[in-house]
């Protein structure tokens, strides 16, 4: 198993990498701003690519350099292009409603961090891997998951819910890649297919919403109730 | 044979998928799908009798076929085909003569992926099948171009995408948890997994097990993750709903029910049962007070899903051989009778052009053949005998009538008859309430329309008082094969 006989050096590369994506994820909720959010995200799946090619060299698994060049491709250009033309249809630049305050968010996230934190140490403790990097990666999963949901559930754009969404799949994969090198690859190759069929499907339902509902803001989503 | 069955029940949808987007043509994409829709029921339908109790599988392992994937992908192909039948008269009254062959594409495409769902072997690809539904579905919501149906599709893709998206996380842990028994790189199946899990640790098999549930549970509509499955299911287009509520639902719940089999496998004593008992009470519970207070026709049967899935979420947490052959019982009972309803609402709906329950009145009046079908299935719904669903929610409390589940019990019985009562009671003011005089039906139904009801109300009334023994040994083995681990 690669996390329990790591070198030292590519050890705290993993934990440099881990760390700086979840620090971007608290960029998204930290900003009104959806172009913020989006160089975010780009910027996260470019350091996703990064540590890819980073396991994939350290722990000797070739498959992985495709991983990385196709993270590189799918997640770091090809979608962000594609959400920056929904973007570019819409007329909002920002957050119009706040729900809650960007600084509240930022605090939400950090309980979220702390939250993870615990869970995964109390995991990482049965397998007797609580020194490793296995801790860093389920703390930076489980709150990068958490942190997703809480963009879901607090911003309102349809963008940012999109995002919000990449960001959930951003974490698992950064979690998968340095807890599971080994992963079949016909899955995460299919994986990154269905994102982008995802966000595809989204950009068609984005153009609709706004063709007859007239708006992009969820928050004016109300009719179904009860 | 197996396998040429596999092989047509599924390349019959895309075939038909392919022909809607080449031709065009609004009449033939209907017969294309009608036909392909034939194809799938006529494959699947002697699926359960030649499939013996060992699970067989196909092309590389990725598919497997087990007693309880035919049995599942029965379920599946009889509401596709009832559904294709009843789209012919449905979509005929939305005037979308040019649009119609992109709906009938993407139904054939739905019910490809709805149907190949259980089929899936690999843990990771079941879990893309069900993402796919998903995509393919939330178009089919939206069809109807009105601003009530995007937001119903929009909070569809988004609840479930998100939820869907905790199962892929516990879909990892599991394999992680695997990688320390099987080393790093193995093939992830059903099978592998269930013969690993007793040596896998019992925490992170838990943690994985609970994401798993929540994150498939909001597919399957268990309460709390519920929320976006009355709005999916009361603006999509009658045939539809039908799909979505008496095919997709099961297609998610073998997923979960194939994770608890690996739970069992490792030994975890009660709480992954126990949590699912949780849910399904729940589930219930939400239902039962939805329904009561209900005052639109299609969001009414949609709370009975919920409702309706709680009771399956039950059978299969009570497990035994009655929990779970009540469980998949009620799942085939279930698609036959939601499907009745849904097209009845449908037909409701726009002969009176409007989806309030209190403006549909003197339905008996208007409709006396098709109104006493629909009454009927109403009964049945709630779970009166002497139709089959009685029968299986009998089953499923009698399982459960161990002193550790008992309470479940308890609520479940009172929560059936707040529902019945409930039921009845919308169903009085749409038959009996004398209402304003004007309000008449302005449309006729078709008989496209009309007979799948009957088709579908036949085997209920026959399942409910015949409960024949070659099923229930059937099922029964599908029990056993789920409790031993081994699938």
């Amino acid at each position: 198993m690669l996390i329990q006989n790591l070198n030292p050096l590519a050890s705290s590369l993993f934990s440099l990498l881990a760390i700086a994506s979840l620090l971007l994820s608290f960029v998204m909720l930290g900003s009104r701003w959806l172009k913020n959010y989006l160089y975010a995200f780009a910027a996260e799946s470019w350091i996703i690519a990064i540590l890819s090619a980073a396991i994939g060299y350290y722990g000797d698994y070739p498959e992985l350099y495709l991983i990385a060049m196709l993270t590189l491709l799918f997640r770091g250009l090809l979608l962000p292009y594609l959400i920056w033309r929904i973007i570019r249809r819409l007329n909002v630049a920002h957050e119009i409603h706040v729900i809650l305050q960007p600084s509240m968010s930022l605090v939400v996230g950090a309980f979220f961090v702390m939250f993870a934190l615990s869970v995964s140490f109390r995991v990482a403790t049965e397998f007797h891997l609580q020194l490793t990097v296995a801790v860093l990666a389920l703390t930076v999963m489980l709150s990068m998951k958490l942190i997703g949901f809480l963009m879901l559930a607090v911003r309102h754009e349809a963008i940012s819910q999109i995002l919000g969404l990449l960001v959930l799949e951003n974490g698992i994969f950064l979690g998968s890649q340095i807890l599971v090198p080994g992963m079949p690859l016909l899955i995460e190759l299919v994986i990154l297919f269905d994102l982008l069929i995802i966000v595809a499907c989204f950009g068609v339902l984005v153009g609709y919403l706004l063709t007859h509902v007239g708006t992009t803001s969820t928050l004016q989503l109300k009719r179904l109730v009860g | 044979m197996i396998g040429r069955l596999l092989l047509a029940l599924s390349v019959a949808p895309l075939a038909a998928l392919l022909g809607c987007i080449i031709v065009r043509r609004p009449r033939v994409s209907e017969a294309l799908n009608l036909i392909a829709s034939a194809i799938s029921f006529g494959c699947a339908l002697p699926l359960p009798f030649l499939v013996d109790g060992k699970q067989m599988l196909f092309w590389n392992d990725y598919v497997i076929i087990d007693r309880a994937a035919a049995w599942v992908m029965l379920c599946t192909s009889i509401v596709y085909f009832l559904a294709s039948i009843y789209a012919i008269g449905y979509m005929r009254l939305l005037d979308e003569d040019d649009r119609l062959f992109k709906f009938y594409a993407l139904f054939a495409g739905f019910g490809l992926t709805t149907l190949v769902g259980p089929l899936m072997n690999n843990v990771g690809i079941y879990w893309i099948a069900i993402e796919l539904t998903t995509l393919v579905s939330t178009f089919l919501v939206a069809f109807e171009r009105v601003a009530e149906s995007m937001e119903a599709a929009w909070k569809y893709i988004m609840i479930v995408s998100a939820g869907i998206s905790l199962a892929l996380l516990g879909t990892v842990l599991f394999y992680w948890s695997g990688s320390f028994v099987l080393g790093p790189t193995y093939q992830m199946t059903w099978a592998t997994l269930a013969r690993a899990a007793p040596k896998m640790d019992p925490v992170l098999i838990i943690l994985a097990f609970l994401l798993v549930l929540v994150g498939y549970g909001t597919k399957v509509g268990l309460a709390p993750m519920h929320s976006w499955l009355p709005d999916a299911h009361s603006e999509s287009p009658a045939p539809v709903s039908a799909m979505l509520s008496g095919a997709l639902l099961n297609t998610a719940m073998i997923g979960i029910v194939r994770f608890l089999s690996i739970t069992r496998a490792a030994d975890l004593g009660q709480l992954p049962q126990l949590v699912l008992v949780a849910f399904g009470a729940l589930s219930l519970l939400i239902g039962a007070l939805f329904i009561v207070r209900q005052q639109g026709v299609k969001r009414l049967m949609a709370y009975s899903s919920i409702e309706h899935m709680g009771v399956v979420a039950l059978g299969f947490g009570f497990g035994g051989a009655l929990g779970v052959a009540g469980a998949l019982y009620h799942m085939l009972n279930h698609s036959l009778n939601k499907s009745l309803m849904f097209f009845g609402a449908g037909n409701m709906m726009r002969a009176y052009g409007t989806k309030e329950i209190p403006e549909i009145t003197g339905v008996g009046r208007f409709f006396p053949a098709q109104g006493a079908v629909w009454l009927a299935g109403a009964i049945a719904i709630t779970g009166a005998p002497p139709f089959g669903l009685f029968l299986s929610e009998f089953t499923i409390m009698r399982a459960g009538l161990k002193p550790s589940f008992s309470w479940a019990v308890y609520v479940m019985a009172v929560l059936l008859i707040v529902i019945f009562i409930g039921f009845m009671n919308h169903f009085r003011v749409m038959y009996y309430e004398p209402g304003p005089a004007e309000v008449s039906p302005t449309r006729r139904v078709s008989a496209w329309c009309a007979v799948p009801m009957w088709l579908s109300l036949a085997p209920l009334l026959v399942l409910g008082l015949w409960w024949p023994a070659g099923v229930w040994t059937y099922l029964t083995s599908v029990a056993e094969s789920l409790s031993s681990g081994a699938q």
